[in-house]
């Protein structure tokens, strides 16, 4: 069973400037992987490769088992582009048709209706690309990702214009999208959002793969504070698994536990220690 | 087909939002009137003119066929006009204002977007070119009762130098940004039309320089060939001193003509399309 999107080795050069260096990275089928790192880190060449916009230099890019870029790997793939626009002169609707056309979808009017819902612009079906604020033309680019229903999803910054409720509409669906197995690679620099959705994390700096986990193995133990009597005490390097001990060798050590709290680094401190605060 | 169709159509509406067939419109409507009012007195004051005894100047033929010519190069500049706008930003432009990349990744692929394209500007300008050649034709029928001995092919020959124009555009939108290609397009025009004049300097002169100079451009530019051969099919009427004047005018026509040209012009058209194929294919959007 191939990968739902593979990348193998990539490099990519503009000029002089190297902007992948040879990543690997996976997202498995009905995966949610977020991509992280600061501005000019590669994410978005990384995402257009694996779009087929952007030529590998070297390296190898597959969709389903299928190189990027070719007929087969577009067939099952949506995206969204970081910098996009829809003719100002057509409606909602109008943009969702010409996509189905083009992704030779026969959902018909019953797939735009549904999309639109999921996007929360059912009410802004005739309303023209041009009369429409920036959020909801990026719900609207969403819902034309999702248009013929892929099984691969590239958003490159999907929330980047959108107020908390539209972000939140975007992470709901999101989830639900990973409950109908599909794959998601999402390029954002909202790690509350990257935390709260993804199952695993990948962080990459000045073209290079520095970090990949879980969300959970990405936030490393810092430690258990201990309160008794004496005052808190943190003991350092110990994880989840050693506090009942802890507490333990304190009760028989005559102390008094008054509480105990597992301490984790946040995903936030994990970037900001993998990319050595580098914004760009 | 679908596809096809539905890009085309992308493409036409687009046109039609930018007004670019409004402007072009309005510019034809008025030519077609200066052109109406031009003939109608041309043809009123023919009897008028009178050469000298000893030379035999068919005036009718004379005047229809340097009017036709002037409504010819007319019709390929509006005609040029026309295909330029609907194209000069067809990969780079529409890629700059992120307009393209929702596109290209859907599987109807690069070179079925970029032929769309084509076709549908070539489809848009054909029809065009022939409607204003075909009212220009009927202009000068009404106003002097004078028609060419060549019909069609002077204007499908026009209408194939502004697709040759258009595939040259194509090329220019993938390598080169809107404002850059519109410019070198419409230089190239230029370049054409004077190295046209060039060659008939040239002749008038018998400079072999000037002509060898020509030559090479009406080989270079096919759609400025295409379009001279149109002239010389539409004087192939005129003999003598009638034909000999106007071989001296700006509407003379070709010294490089027939199917040689045709097939190269066709060739190069080929050729256009198959390296903006390549170039888009391999551009980074």
């Amino acid at each position: 069973m191939p990968h739902a999107l593979a990348v193998e080795g990539l490099e990519k050069r503009y000029g002089p400037v190297r902007a992948l260096k040879g990543v690997d990275l996976a997202v498995e089928e009905g995966e949610l992987v977020g991509l992280l790192g600061p501005n000019g880190a590669g994410k978005s060449t990384l995402v257009k490769i694996a779009a087929g916009l952007v030529r590998p230099t070297r390296g190898r890019a597959e969709i389903a088992g299928s190189r990027a870029g070719s007929r087969a790997a577009r067939a099952g793939l949506g995206y969204l582009a970081e910098l996009f626009r829809f003719p100002g002169w057509y409606s909602a609707d109008e943009v969702l048709e010409l996509h189905q056309r083009l992704a030779r979808s026969n959902g018909g009017a019953a797939e735009r209706t549904r999309l639109l819902e999921l996007v929360a612009l059912a009410d802004a079906r005739d309303r023209r690309v041009d009369g429409m604020s920036k959020g909801m033309q990026q719900r609207l680019g969403v819902a034309q990702a999702l248009v013929g229903s892929p099984r691969v999803l590239l958003l490159d910054e999907p929330t980047s214009a959108l107020d908390p409720v539209g972000r939140r509409t975007v992470r709901l669906l999101l989830e639900e999208l990973r409950t109908r197995g599909v794959s998601v690679l999402l390029n954002s620099h909202l790690l509350s959002e990257i935390e709260l959705v993804c199952d695993r994390v990948a962080i990459l700096l000045a073209g290079e793969l520095v970090a990949a986990g879980s969300p959970a193995e990405l936030s490393r133990p810092r430690g258990i504070e201990l309160e008794t009597e004496e005052g808190v005490r943190t003991v350092e390097g110990a994880s989840r698994e050693d506090a009942p001990r802890l507490v333990a060798e304190a009760v028989a050590a005559g102390r008094k536990v008054y509480g105990v709290r597992v301490l984790t680094s946040t995903l936030e401190e994990t970037y900001l220690e993998a990319v050595g605060g580098e914004t760009s | 087909m679908s596809a096809v169709l539905t890009i085309a159509g992308y493409g036409f509406r687009e046109a039609v939002r930018r007004k670019v067939f409004a402007v072009v419109l309005v510019l034809t409507a008025v030519f077609l009137f200066l052109f109406w009012l031009a003939s109608h007195y041309v043809f009123g004051q023919l009897s008028s003119i009178s050469p000298p005894a000893d030379v035999h100047v068919d005036t009718r033929t004379f005047a229809g066929a340097f009017l036709l010519g002037l409504a010819m190069f007319a019709t390929l500049f509006l005609g040029v006009v026309l295909a330029v706008f609907l194209t000069l930003g067809v990969v780079s432009g529409d890629a700059e204002r992120g307009l393209l990349q929702p596109l290209v990744v859907r599987p109807v692929g690069r070179a079925t977007l970029l032929l769309s394209r084509f076709l549908g500007a070539g489809i848009v300008c054909v029809v065009y070119v022939l409607a204003v050649y075909g009212i220009a034709l009927g202009i000068i029928d009404a106003a002097g009762h004078w028609t060419p001995p060549a019909i069609a092919a002077p204007g499908l020959e026009l209408a194939g130098g502004v697709v040759i124009v258009i595939a040259l555009s194509l090329v220019g939108s993938v390598v080169l940004s809107s404002t850059a290609n519109g410019i070198a397009i419409f230089m190239l025009f230029g370049a054409g039309l004077v190295a046209g004049l060039l060659g008939t300097i040239g002749h008038a002169l018998n400079s072999h320089t000037i002509q060898h100079a020509s030559t090479i451009a009406a080989w270079a530019l096919p759609f400025e060939a295409l379009y001279q051969d149109g002239l010389r099919l539409i004087s192939g009427s005129a003999t003598g001193v009638t034909s000999f004047l106007l071989q001296l005018g700006p509407f003379g026509g070709a010294y490089i003509h027939g199917w040689q040209i045709r097939v190269w012009a066709a060739a190069y058209l080929a050729i256009a399309l198959a390296v903006a194929l390549l170039a888009f294919r391999r551009r980074d959007l």
